[in-house]
Protein backbone atom coordinates (compact mmCIF):
# COMPACT_ATOMS: atom_id res chain seq x y z
CA UNK A 1 0.00 0.00 0.00
CA UNK A 2 1.57 3.31 -0.96
CA UNK A 3 1.77 6.37 1.27
CA UNK A 4 -0.85 8.37 -0.63
CA UNK A 5 -3.56 5.72 -0.19
CA UNK A 6 -2.59 5.26 3.46
CA UNK A 7 -2.96 9.01 3.98
CA UNK A 8 -6.42 9.05 2.34
CA UNK A 9 -7.60 6.13 4.51
CA UNK A 10 -6.24 7.73 7.70
CA UNK A 11 -7.85 11.09 6.87
CA UNK A 12 -11.23 9.44 6.18
CA UNK A 13 -11.07 7.48 9.46
CA UNK A 14 -10.21 10.56 11.51
CA UNK A 15 -12.84 12.70 9.74
CA UNK A 16 -15.48 10.02 10.27
CA UNK A 17 -14.67 9.52 13.95
CA UNK A 18 -14.62 13.28 14.52
CA UNK A 19 -18.06 13.76 12.93
CA UNK A 20 -19.47 10.83 14.91
CA UNK A 21 -18.16 12.42 18.10
CA UNK A 22 -19.52 15.88 17.16
CA UNK A 23 -22.95 14.42 16.47
CA UNK A 24 -22.93 12.71 19.86
CA UNK A 25 -21.76 15.90 21.59
CA UNK A 26 -24.79 17.59 20.01
CA UNK A 27 -27.04 14.82 21.32
CA UNK A 28 -25.66 15.21 24.85
CA UNK A 29 -25.40 18.99 24.97
CA UNK A 30 -28.31 20.61 23.12
CA UNK A 31 -31.22 21.83 25.25
CA UNK A 32 -34.38 20.16 23.91
CA UNK A 33 -35.43 17.13 21.91
CA UNK A 34 -35.92 18.79 18.52
CA UNK A 35 -32.50 20.46 18.52
CA UNK A 36 -30.95 17.19 19.70
CA UNK A 37 -32.40 15.49 16.64
CA UNK A 38 -30.03 17.48 14.40
CA UNK A 39 -26.74 16.05 15.67
CA UNK A 40 -27.28 12.33 15.05
CA UNK A 41 -29.21 12.58 11.77
CA UNK A 42 -26.50 14.59 10.04
CA UNK A 43 -23.12 14.40 11.72
CA UNK A 44 -23.23 10.77 12.83
CA UNK A 45 -24.52 9.55 9.48
CA UNK A 46 -21.78 11.42 7.63
CA UNK A 47 -19.25 10.11 10.17
CA UNK A 48 -20.17 6.50 9.48
CA UNK A 49 -20.26 7.33 5.76
CA UNK A 50 -16.63 8.49 5.84
CA UNK A 51 -15.63 5.47 7.93
CA UNK A 52 -17.27 3.04 5.52
CA UNK A 53 -15.60 4.80 2.58
CA UNK A 54 -12.22 4.37 4.32
CA UNK A 55 -12.96 0.65 4.67
CA UNK A 56 -13.89 0.44 0.98
CA UNK A 57 -10.62 2.15 -0.08
CA UNK A 58 -8.60 -0.05 2.30
CA UNK A 59 -9.96 -3.38 1.07
CA UNK A 60 -9.78 -2.29 -2.57
CA UNK A 61 -6.09 -1.43 -2.05
CA UNK A 62 -5.10 -4.53 -0.05
CA UNK A 63 -7.20 -7.32 -1.55
CA UNK A 64 -7.79 -8.45 -5.14
CA UNK A 65 -10.80 -6.90 -6.83
CA UNK A 66 -12.86 -3.88 -5.85
CA UNK A 67 -14.60 -3.74 -2.49
CA UNK A 68 -17.97 -2.17 -3.18
CA UNK A 69 -20.22 -3.75 -0.59
CA UNK A 70 -19.41 -1.05 1.99
CA UNK A 71 -21.16 1.42 -0.32
CA UNK A 72 -24.38 -0.56 0.25
CA UNK A 73 -24.17 0.16 4.01
CA UNK A 74 -23.62 3.85 3.25
CA UNK A 75 -26.59 4.06 0.87
CA UNK A 76 -28.76 2.22 3.40
CA UNK A 77 -27.80 4.61 6.21
CA UNK A 78 -28.40 7.70 4.09
CA UNK A 79 -31.85 6.46 3.08
CA UNK A 80 -32.92 5.38 6.60
CA UNK A 81 -31.52 8.28 8.69
CA UNK A 82 -34.10 10.88 7.51
CA UNK A 83 -36.93 8.36 7.88
CA UNK A 84 -36.12 7.52 11.50
CA UNK A 85 -35.51 11.21 12.31
CA UNK A 86 -38.88 12.14 10.84
CA UNK A 87 -40.68 9.36 12.72
CA UNK A 88 -39.00 10.34 16.00
CA UNK A 89 -40.00 13.97 15.50
CA UNK A 90 -43.57 12.91 14.75
CA UNK A 91 -43.64 10.74 17.87
CA UNK A 92 -42.30 13.60 20.01
CA UNK A 93 -44.92 16.01 18.61
CA UNK A 94 -47.61 13.44 19.25
CA UNK A 95 -46.49 13.00 22.89
CA UNK A 96 -46.29 16.74 23.39
CA UNK A 97 -49.82 17.17 22.06
CA UNK A 98 -51.08 14.30 24.23
CA UNK A 99 -49.52 15.61 27.46
CA UNK A 100 -49.01 19.41 27.28
CA UNK A 101 -46.27 20.79 29.52
CA UNK A 102 -44.80 17.37 30.08
CA UNK A 103 -43.61 16.84 26.50
CA UNK A 104 -40.23 16.74 24.82
CA UNK A 105 -38.73 19.85 26.48
CA UNK A 106 -36.59 19.53 29.53
CA UNK B 1 -44.51 -7.03 -23.83
CA UNK B 2 -41.45 -5.15 -22.60
CA UNK B 3 -43.62 -3.22 -20.18
CA UNK B 4 -45.19 -6.42 -18.79
CA UNK B 5 -41.78 -8.01 -18.27
CA UNK B 6 -40.13 -5.01 -16.60
CA UNK B 7 -42.89 -2.90 -15.00
CA UNK B 8 -40.44 -0.66 -13.09
CA UNK B 9 -37.22 -0.19 -15.05
CA UNK B 10 -35.79 2.27 -12.50
CA UNK B 11 -36.50 -0.06 -9.57
CA UNK B 12 -35.01 -3.04 -11.44
CA UNK B 13 -31.86 -1.09 -12.27
CA UNK B 14 -31.49 0.05 -8.65
CA UNK B 15 -31.88 -3.54 -7.43
CA UNK B 16 -29.28 -4.82 -9.89
CA UNK B 17 -26.79 -2.11 -8.86
CA UNK B 18 -27.40 -2.85 -5.16
CA UNK B 19 -26.88 -6.57 -5.76
CA UNK B 20 -23.66 -5.86 -7.68
CA UNK B 21 -22.41 -3.70 -4.80
CA UNK B 22 -23.30 -6.29 -2.14
CA UNK B 23 -21.53 -9.14 -3.93
CA UNK B 24 -18.63 -6.90 -5.05
CA UNK B 25 -19.67 -7.72 -8.64
CA UNK B 26 -17.45 -10.76 -8.20
CA UNK B 27 -18.56 -13.11 -10.96
CA UNK B 28 -20.82 -13.43 -13.96
CA UNK B 29 -22.94 -15.96 -12.04
CA UNK B 30 -23.73 -13.59 -9.20
CA UNK B 31 -24.57 -10.83 -11.69
CA UNK B 32 -26.98 -13.18 -13.50
CA UNK B 33 -28.62 -14.07 -10.19
CA UNK B 34 -28.87 -10.33 -9.46
CA UNK B 35 -30.50 -9.75 -12.83
CA UNK B 36 -33.02 -12.51 -12.10
CA UNK B 37 -33.85 -10.93 -8.73
CA UNK B 38 -34.10 -7.49 -10.34
CA UNK B 39 -36.69 -8.92 -12.76
CA UNK B 40 -38.68 -10.87 -10.16
CA UNK B 41 -38.77 -8.56 -7.13
CA UNK B 42 -40.68 -5.62 -8.73
CA UNK B 43 -43.51 -8.05 -9.58
CA UNK B 44 -43.66 -9.25 -5.96
CA UNK B 45 -43.40 -5.70 -4.58
CA UNK B 46 -45.97 -4.22 -6.98
CA UNK B 47 -48.92 -4.42 -4.53
CA UNK B 48 -46.97 -2.36 -1.99
CA UNK B 49 -45.94 0.31 -4.45
CA UNK B 50 -48.90 1.08 -6.68
CA UNK B 51 -47.70 4.29 -8.40
CA UNK B 52 -44.87 3.90 -10.89
CA UNK B 53 -42.06 6.40 -10.73
CA UNK B 54 -41.90 8.85 -13.62
CA UNK B 55 -38.52 10.36 -14.35
CA UNK B 56 -38.74 13.39 -16.60
CA UNK B 57 -35.15 14.49 -17.00
CA UNK B 58 -32.68 11.86 -15.71
CA UNK B 59 -29.80 13.93 -17.13
CA UNK B 60 -30.15 16.40 -14.25
CA UNK B 61 -29.66 13.65 -11.64
CA UNK B 62 -25.81 13.51 -11.40
CA UNK B 63 -25.44 17.29 -11.01
CA UNK B 64 -28.19 17.40 -8.39
CA UNK B 65 -26.64 14.48 -6.47
CA UNK B 66 -23.22 16.17 -6.49
CA UNK B 67 -24.83 19.37 -5.21
CA UNK B 68 -26.52 17.49 -2.35
CA UNK B 69 -23.27 15.77 -1.31
CA UNK B 70 -21.50 19.13 -1.30
CA UNK B 71 -24.34 20.78 0.69
CA UNK B 72 -24.21 17.91 3.19
CA UNK B 73 -20.51 18.47 3.85
CA UNK B 74 -21.07 22.21 4.33
CA UNK B 75 -24.17 21.56 6.46
CA UNK B 76 -22.29 19.21 8.74
CA UNK B 77 -19.52 21.70 9.23
CA UNK B 78 -22.06 24.44 10.05
CA UNK B 79 -24.02 22.22 12.46
CA UNK B 80 -20.81 20.98 14.13
CA UNK B 81 -19.69 24.59 14.73
CA UNK B 82 -23.03 25.49 16.31
CA UNK B 83 -23.04 22.37 18.47
CA UNK B 84 -19.72 23.18 20.14
CA UNK B 85 -20.36 26.95 20.18
CA UNK B 86 -22.46 28.93 22.69
CA UNK B 87 -25.99 27.52 22.79
CA UNK B 88 -27.79 30.75 23.74
CA UNK B 89 -27.16 32.18 20.28
CA UNK B 90 -29.25 29.48 18.59
CA UNK B 91 -32.76 30.30 17.47
CA UNK B 92 -34.46 26.97 16.70
CA UNK B 93 -37.82 27.21 14.94
CA UNK B 94 -40.60 25.18 13.33
CA UNK B 95 -41.06 26.29 9.73
CA UNK B 96 -43.80 25.34 7.28
CA UNK B 97 -42.69 25.20 3.67
CA UNK B 98 -45.57 25.38 1.14
CA UNK B 99 -44.94 22.90 -1.69
CA UNK B 100 -45.62 23.19 -5.40
CA UNK B 101 -45.04 19.51 -6.15
CA UNK B 102 -47.95 17.08 -5.90
CA UNK B 103 -46.35 13.65 -5.87
CA UNK B 104 -45.96 11.61 -2.63
CA UNK B 105 -42.69 9.98 -3.70
CA UNK B 106 -41.12 13.28 -4.80
CA UNK B 107 -42.27 14.85 -1.51
CA UNK B 108 -40.57 12.03 0.42
CA UNK B 109 -37.36 12.54 -1.55
CA UNK B 110 -37.50 16.28 -0.82
CA UNK B 111 -38.10 15.57 2.88
CA UNK B 112 -35.11 13.22 3.04
CA UNK B 113 -32.85 15.75 1.33
CA UNK B 114 -34.02 18.51 3.68
CA UNK B 115 -33.24 16.22 6.64
CA UNK B 116 -29.70 15.65 5.43
CA UNK B 117 -28.85 19.30 4.59
CA UNK B 118 -28.27 22.67 6.31
CA UNK B 119 -29.51 22.58 9.91
CA UNK B 120 -32.99 21.30 9.08
CA UNK B 121 -34.93 18.12 9.82
CA UNK B 122 -38.18 17.46 7.99
CA UNK B 123 -40.91 16.18 10.28
CA UNK B 124 -43.89 15.49 8.11
CA UNK B 125 -45.44 16.06 4.71
CA UNK B 126 -49.04 17.22 4.97
CA UNK B 127 -50.66 15.66 1.90
CA UNK B 128 -53.88 17.61 2.24
CA UNK B 129 -52.40 21.11 2.34
CA UNK B 130 -49.10 20.05 0.65
CA UNK B 131 -46.93 21.63 3.29
CA UNK B 132 -43.55 20.33 4.43
CA UNK B 133 -43.09 20.70 8.16
CA UNK B 134 -39.46 21.45 9.00
CA UNK B 135 -37.56 22.01 12.22
CA UNK B 136 -34.52 24.28 11.87
CA UNK B 137 -31.65 24.31 14.34
CA UNK B 138 -30.78 27.94 13.75
CA UNK B 139 -33.20 30.00 11.65
CA UNK B 140 -33.31 33.68 12.61
CA UNK B 141 -35.13 34.35 9.30
CA UNK B 142 -37.59 31.59 8.23
CA UNK B 143 -38.39 33.33 4.89
CA UNK B 144 -34.80 32.87 3.68
CA UNK B 145 -34.90 29.21 4.62
CA UNK B 146 -38.17 28.61 2.76
CA UNK B 147 -36.84 30.36 -0.34
CA UNK B 148 -33.60 28.34 -0.15
CA UNK B 149 -35.42 24.99 0.09
CA UNK B 150 -37.82 25.86 -2.74
CA UNK B 151 -35.16 27.19 -5.07
CA UNK B 152 -32.32 24.72 -4.57
CA UNK B 153 -34.14 21.46 -3.76
CA UNK B 154 -37.81 21.57 -4.78
CA UNK B 155 -37.27 23.11 -8.20
CA UNK B 156 -34.70 20.48 -9.39
CA UNK B 157 -36.83 17.64 -7.95
CA UNK B 158 -39.88 18.88 -9.87
CA UNK B 159 -37.84 18.94 -13.07
CA UNK B 160 -36.32 15.47 -12.50
CA UNK B 161 -39.57 13.72 -11.53
CA UNK B 162 -41.76 15.75 -13.88
CA UNK B 163 -44.41 16.72 -11.37
CA UNK C 1 0.19 6.52 10.22
CA UNK C 2 -2.73 4.16 9.63
CA UNK C 3 -2.31 2.59 13.06
CA UNK C 4 -2.35 5.98 14.73
CA UNK C 5 -5.53 6.94 12.84
CA UNK C 6 -7.22 3.67 13.81
CA UNK C 7 -6.30 3.99 17.50
CA UNK C 8 -7.47 7.63 17.58
CA UNK C 9 -10.67 6.60 15.81
CA UNK C 10 -11.36 4.00 18.51
CA UNK C 11 -10.91 6.62 21.25
CA UNK C 12 -13.15 9.22 19.54
CA UNK C 13 -15.96 6.75 18.81
CA UNK C 14 -15.67 5.34 22.32
CA UNK C 15 -16.17 8.83 23.71
CA UNK C 16 -19.13 9.36 21.38
CA UNK C 17 -20.72 6.13 22.62
CA UNK C 18 -20.21 7.17 26.24
CA UNK C 19 -22.05 10.44 25.51
CA UNK C 20 -24.87 8.44 23.87
CA UNK C 21 -25.04 6.21 26.92
CA UNK C 22 -25.30 9.26 29.16
CA UNK C 23 -28.23 10.59 27.13
CA UNK C 24 -29.80 7.12 27.12
CA UNK C 25 -29.72 6.92 30.92
CA UNK C 26 -30.69 10.54 31.52
CA UNK C 27 -33.62 10.88 29.11
CA UNK C 28 -35.61 12.90 30.06
CA UNK C 29 -38.31 11.86 27.61
CA UNK C 30 -38.67 8.43 26.04
CA UNK C 31 -38.09 9.91 22.56
CA UNK C 32 -34.67 11.11 23.76
CA UNK C 33 -33.86 7.58 24.81
CA UNK C 34 -34.88 6.12 21.45
CA UNK C 35 -32.76 8.73 19.69
CA UNK C 36 -29.81 7.90 21.95
CA UNK C 37 -30.26 4.18 21.25
CA UNK C 38 -30.36 4.82 17.49
CA UNK C 39 -27.19 6.92 17.65
CA UNK C 40 -25.49 4.30 19.82
CA UNK C 41 -26.31 1.75 17.14
CA UNK C 42 -24.91 3.91 14.32
CA UNK C 43 -21.72 4.50 16.32
CA UNK C 44 -21.45 0.75 16.91
CA UNK C 45 -21.53 0.27 13.12
CA UNK C 46 -18.63 2.73 12.80
CA UNK C 47 -16.73 0.84 15.51
CA UNK C 48 -17.29 -2.50 13.75
CA UNK C 49 -16.12 -1.13 10.40
CA UNK C 50 -13.02 0.30 12.07
CA UNK C 51 -12.36 -3.03 13.76
CA UNK C 52 -12.65 -4.72 10.36
CA UNK C 53 -9.96 -2.41 8.96
CA UNK C 54 -7.65 -3.17 11.90
CA UNK C 55 -8.18 -6.90 11.63
CA UNK C 56 -7.82 -6.66 7.80
CA UNK C 57 -10.87 -8.90 7.52
CA UNK C 58 -14.04 -8.13 5.59
CA UNK C 59 -16.03 -10.57 7.77
CA UNK C 60 -17.06 -7.70 10.06
CA UNK C 61 -18.89 -6.07 7.21
CA UNK C 62 -21.78 -8.54 7.38
CA UNK C 63 -22.26 -7.79 11.07
CA UNK C 64 -22.26 -4.04 10.33
CA UNK C 65 -24.90 -4.52 7.63
CA UNK C 66 -27.16 -6.54 9.94
CA UNK C 67 -26.72 -3.98 12.72
CA UNK C 68 -27.72 -1.19 10.33
CA UNK C 69 -30.85 -3.05 9.18
CA UNK C 70 -31.93 -4.16 12.66
CA UNK C 71 -31.28 -0.74 14.21
CA UNK C 72 -33.49 0.97 11.67
CA UNK C 73 -36.32 -1.52 12.09
CA UNK C 74 -36.07 -1.21 15.89
CA UNK C 75 -36.25 2.59 15.79
CA UNK C 76 -39.22 2.56 13.43
CA UNK C 77 -41.03 -0.04 15.55
CA UNK C 78 -40.50 1.95 18.75
CA UNK C 79 -41.71 5.19 17.09
CA UNK C 80 -44.76 3.42 15.65
CA UNK C 81 -45.53 2.09 19.11
CA UNK C 82 -45.36 5.61 20.58
CA UNK C 83 -47.55 7.00 17.81
CA UNK C 84 -50.23 4.30 17.74
CA UNK C 85 -49.82 2.28 20.94
CA UNK C 86 -49.45 -0.73 18.67
CA UNK C 87 -46.85 -2.02 16.23
CA UNK C 88 -48.73 -4.33 13.90
CA UNK C 89 -52.17 -2.96 13.20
Amino acid sequence: MNAMIEFIISALILLGALFALLGSIGLARLPDFFTRLHGPTKATTLGVGAMVLASSVYFTATQPGVSLHEIAVMVFLFITAPVSAGLLAKAALHRRAAAPGKGADE
Amino acid sequence: MMHRLIPRPALSLALLLLWAALTNAASLGSLLLGALLALLLPHIAAPFWPDALRIGRPGLLPGFAARIVWDMLIANWAVARRVVGPLEKLSPAFVEVPLDLRDPFAATVLGSIVSLTPGTVSIDVDRERWVLQVHALDAPDPETLIRHIKQYYEQPIREIFAC
Amino acid sequence: MLNFAIETGFVLIGLAMLLNLWRLLRGPDITDRILALDTLNINAIALLVLFGIRAASSAYFEAALILAAMGFVATVALCKFLLRGDIIE
